[in-house]
């Protein structure tokens, strides 16, 4: 089978699966489902990049998907003027002091000559210039955080469209991606994977415990939203006519009382279909234009030399290339993507809740992804993002149907059955790493190996 | 019938062949040795021996036996003993252990074979509790040599054992390696210092492109003119 | 002047009871752990993201059979029930690791994948066991300790002393802390005075020249898994007796055990030790809020008024990152040389 036509069938598959949800669950489910798949993709293709591209393992993508997310608070939500009037000051103190730390500690390290001296001053630097940090820092938090913490405690957010937060959840995930690299991207790549495990902790650490920033674990919750809301849909005149129109057929069949009681459940219905699809095609544009941004970049110059690399380094190293430099440049776009898409997903669900964030297990769903998909093809990680969000929303139903059926000889009152129904939810972490390790071992290029071009 | 042979062995790493049709053989108290320019197949004609790459076609025979399809272990089990060119030491452990190591498959008190060996290279007893990676280049060497000779093996592999060596400490392993001749190993080494080598050597082969192209006495090969010229500078 | 000595052996017994012995037995509990990585990484030479979970699944069996020995009224007295099931679990769990190795790892080995392939393939395994995990016991907290609480209590202390600062020594801690420096000291004669463990080493060492020497691969990788299983299988158990059992919290063990590993120098066994201890006492030292011990060291006058705590408790994972950055941008090596696999 030639590759187009498995990236067709494998498509088509999806396509089956997604109709087979909507007839057999709903359409809304059916619809919420594929929103969810159009952002895994997105994440996917993050992850291809870094893991395709350039085989660098990266399990830190909750804290990049986490960092969009709170980008998607601070640029939407409304300022909370009381709070930064308590607190502006001293913030601005310790971001002065913080800085200044940041850019001594940098200096010590490069200008002075390895040894005691460098250490000794490093050392005085970092913790003197946290202390004042902390000094100016705590009451700002205090203040900040005493200001109505039922309701805001946060110094809120700029105010602007939602929308603004997918390029700036990019561009922040890449500055913080920059830093990360800077630091760890000279290691070899397995303490770099390890690396980047410790720096999503660590974000997400932060998310939840700097309410004066993020509001933590109290969550910030009614983000507004890019599209309409189904209230204001189900009131407006030409959203009804629009239902109306649409069931027009089977509501003329039916008694002007009756009409009014159907048409009613139709708008409704129908509301929550039309909010699902206006996000659809957000999603939708996002993808296709990282899609052919990352396909073209694969077959430019640039992305035949990343595969070079990734696949010998020495002998890149030798004609010239600076890997380190190389792999910088892979890991700020990669985790831009995803910090895209995390602010995608903040927005999808309309609050920002720190604890959600797991580090490791989402992550290997995305890392699953990409491996099922194809490693190092962009179609195949859109694919491997489809399928595998489908499967991982699925099995939990299908799970818990299967192992009904499987002990339905058993008396509901058997308390092996009880906890086995109480359980099958957990299987699906264990079938997600069957599938890792059945396609690694059997089909290590995926559904849709990477097509390697042959130059003419 | 010698006592190891590899007769017409064909073959290289899964790529082209390296070595083709290459025969090399040695005797008991014998001192075998390989000369030839770089990329000939030295090493790899040795590897080949030991097991190390398929052989396409031809056989390897060790004491009447023919080893040409056992693993690399096993003919090691048979009684030899192979000293690699590099990372031929355990660098983490001390020089004692390293030699206990070479002792390994030995079920019997080896305590006889460390003595003789510290006999053989007695800077090696002086650092028995030294740990290997701290030693300097020759002194590796010694630990490589001595760790093979723990075995007790019959024939002894040595690949370039003087690469990177002082002249002092050159000449001073090519005593010993006589000295080990004497009782009764065969020996087969791979050297770059072809005319040291051929000078203490009962029998050599010159190699090129991977093929055998003179196998005389050493010191038939040093008198000839064509090799003398070709591969001994003059 | 008498009363100055008492604010001091107060503030002494303060620091002993709530950094001392807390950071001594979590820093066992992070040596035996980072012990069972490096060798994997040392033998087999991969980073293992399944150890925690392999941890995970050897302390729910030691529980299950805890469970039932307890169902049984059988005990050990005084101390908990958990250390006669434990060598239910370490079997157990030798078993699944040797069956993983079998089915998964051992084909990879022979295809001399890179590490990081085989961390991806390990990262798989960690998901499999951590589905049999939850799926087994559910993913909620279990306590399984029984038998005394305390070796030494707080107030009985109090009583003795007549100092205000209670101390109190758990059955716990004095454990993992006995029974640690019993494993590290039989795996450290294993390694260094026999000839598998030496072979072990040398296989850790230069792979090829170990097979020159004769050394079964085979059979050095059998007797790591072994090893490691009764490594995990000891330091989950500790940690579960002395904090709780929960699925979640030994996936969260990973990073501060591969810092403790990386930290020591990834392969070298008194690294990982070092490490574990390094780890455990940096973060408990970062996070511990020192008011009482200054209010007892300085003069009213001079009270602090905030927690003086360095860190909030929630950052202790950023502690062991820090760590485990700072020394490879310093020391790439590790603190004790490590090996560059």
């Amino acid at each position: 089978m030639s590759s187009v036509q498995k990236t067709w069938l494998a498509f088509s598959v999806i396509g089956l699966l997604l109709l087979s949800i909507g007839f057999g669950q709903s359409w809304s489910v059916a619809l919420g489902i594929f929103n969810m798949c159009l952002i895994s993709s997105i994440v996917a293709l993050g992850i291809n990049i870094q893991w395709g591209y350039a085989g660098i393992a990266n399990v830190g993508i909750m804290g990049f998907a986490a960092v969009g997310g709170m980008t998607a608070v601070l640029v939407s939500e409304q300022p909370v003027t009381a709070a930064w009037e308590a607190g502006w000051g001293n913030l601005l103190l310790a971001v002065l002091f913080f800085s200044i730390t940041v850019t001594l500690a940098i200096l010590c390290y490069r200008r002075m000559a390895a040894g005691r001296h460098r250490t000794i001053a490093l050392s005085a630097t970092i913790i003197i210039g946290l202390f004042l940090t902390r000094y100016f820092l705590d009451p700002a938090v205090a203040s900040i955080e005493a200001i109505e913490p039922a309701k805001t405690g946060f110094l809120g957010g700029f105010g602007l469209p939602i929308l603004f937060s997918w390029i700036i959840g990019g561009i922040v995930a890449a500055g913080i991606a920059w830093v990360i690299g800077k630091i760890a991207l000279g290691l070899r790549a397995d303490y770099l994977t390890i690396a980047t495990l410790g720096i999503s902790e660590i974000i997400i650490a932060l998310l939840k415990n700097e309410d004066w920033l993020t509001r933590g674990v109290k969550n910030v919750t009614g983000l507004p939203r890019p599209v309409p809301y189904e209230v204001n849909l189900q009131t407006s005149e030409w959203f009804i006519d629009l239902i109306s129109g649409w069931h027009s057929g089977y509501l003329s069949t039916l008694s002007t009382l009756d009409r009014q009681g159907a048409l009613k459940q139709f708008v409704i219905e129908g509301s929550s279909i039309f909010v699902k699809l206006c996000y659809t095609g957000l999603f939708a544009t996002v993808l296709i234009f990282i899609l052919i941004l990352c396909m073209r970049a694969l077959d430019s110059p640039w992305g035949r030399m990343m595969r070079a690399i990734r696949d010998n380094e020495v002998a890149a190293s030798a004609m010239g290339k600076n890997i380190t430099r190389r792999h910088l440049q892979i890991f700020i776009i990669g985790s831009a993507i995803v910090g895209i898409a995390g602010a995608m997903i903040t927005t999808l669900d309309g609050q920002f809740t720190p604890t959600s964030y797991r580090p490791i297990r989402f992550t290997f769903l995305f890392l699953v992804m990409v491996i099922v998909g194809g490693s190092g093809n962009n179609l195949g990680a859109v694919v491997g993002g489809f399928i595998i969000w489908i499967f991982w929303i699925e099995a939990e139903p299908v799970g818990v149907w299967l192992m009904h059926f499987g002990t339905a000889w058993m008396d509901d009152s058997n308390a092996l059955k009880i906890h086995l129904l109480d359980s099958a939810q957990h299987m699906r972490l264990f079938f997600m790493g069957l599938v890792l390790l059945l396609i690694l071992r059997f089909s290590p290029g995926g559904i849709l190996p990477e097509v390697i071009k042959k130059r003419s | 019938m010698s006592f190891l042979i590899g007769e017409n062995m064909t073959g290289g790493y899964g790529g082209a062949d390296i070595i083709s049709d290459c025969t090399i053989e040695v005797d008991k108290g014998q001192i075998a040795v390989i000369v030839g320019p770089n990329g000939a197949g030295k090493s790899t004609v040795m590897k080949a021996m030991l097991g190390m790459l398929d052989l396409k076609s031809g056989s390897v025979r060790f004491k009447g036996k023919d080893i040409t399809h056992l693993t690399t272990q096993d003919r090691i089990a048979e009684g030899i003993a192979f000293v690699p060119q590099s990372n031929n030491v355990f660098v983490s452990m001390t020089v004692r252990e390293n030699l206990e190591m070479g002792a390994f498959l030995r079920d019997d008190d080896f305590s006889e074979t460390i003595n003789q060996v510290f006999e053989l290279f007695p800077v090696l007893a002086e650092k028995q509790n030294q740990v290997a990676g701290e030693l300097s280049g020759g002194q590796r060497q010694q630990v490589a040599f001595g760790r093979a000779l723990m075995s007790q093996p019959q024939l002894l592999m040595l690949d370039e054992p003087t690469a990177g060596v002082s002249p002092i400490v050159m000449d001073d392993l090519f005593e010993r390696i006589l000295e080990v001749r004497q009782t009764g190993v065969a020996i087969l080494m791979v050297e770059q210092n072809a005319r040291q080598a051929l000078n203490i050597a009962d029998k050599g082969f010159v190699l090129v492109m991977g093929e055998n192209r003179h196998t005389d006495t050493g010191q038939v090969l040093l008198n000839d003119p064509e090799v003398r010229r070709s591969f001994l500078g003059g | 002047m008498m009363e100055a000595i008492i604010d001091l052996l107060n503030a002494i017994v303060l620091l002993l009871n709530f950094v001392v012995i807390p950071a001594l037995s979590y820093g066992s509990q992070l040596a035996l752990g980072a012990l069972g990585i490096t060798m994997v990484y040392g033998i087999l030479r991969f980073a293992n993201f399944a150890h925690g979970d392999t941890m995970a699944f050897g302390t729910m069996i030691t529980i299950l059979v805890t469970w039932w020995l307890q169902s049984k009224g059988i005990g050990l007295g005084p101390l908990p029930t958990a250390l006669l099931a434990l060598p239910v679990g370490i079997l157990f769990t030798i078993l699944i690791l040797l069956i993983t190795d079998k089915l998964v790892y051992q084909h990879y080995r022979r295809q001399k994948t890179p590490p990081i392939t085989l961390l991806i393939v390990s990262l798989g395994v960690m998901f499999m066991m951590n589905g049999i995990v939850r799926f087994v016991i559910g993913p909620n907290d279990q306590r399984f300790i029984d038998g005394e609480r305390f070796i030494i209590h707080a107030r009985s202390f109090k009583a003795m002393t007549g100092l205000d600062e209670g101390f109190s020594l758990k059955v716990s801690q004095g454990l993992t802390i006995v029974i640690a420096i019993i494993m590290v000291l039989a795996l450290f004669w294993f390694l260094q005075k026999t000839r598998t463990g030496k072979s072990m080493r040398a296989y850790s060492d230069n792979e090829e020249l170990a097979l020159l020497s004769g050394v079964n691969p085979d059979r050095v990788v059998l007797i790591t898994w072994i090893i490691v299983a009764i490594l995990a299988t000891v330091a989950g158990t500790l940690y579960g007796l002395d904090k709780s059992f929960k699925p979640f919290t030994y996936l969260q063990l990973l990073l501060p055990m591969f810092a403790a590993a990386i930290v020591g120098g990834v392969g070298n066994p008194v690294g990982a030790i070092l490490g574990g201890y390094v780890i455990a006492f940096s973060e408990v030292v970062v996070t511990y809020a020192y008011k009482k011990v200054f209010v007892y060291l300085l003069p009213a006058s001079l009270e602090p008024s905030s927690l003086m705590q360095l860190l909030s408790t929630d950052y202790k994972f950023a502690v062991s990152f820090i760590i485990l950055v700072l020394v490879l941008l310093i020391k790439p090596t590790g603190l004790m040389k490590g090996k560059v696999i």
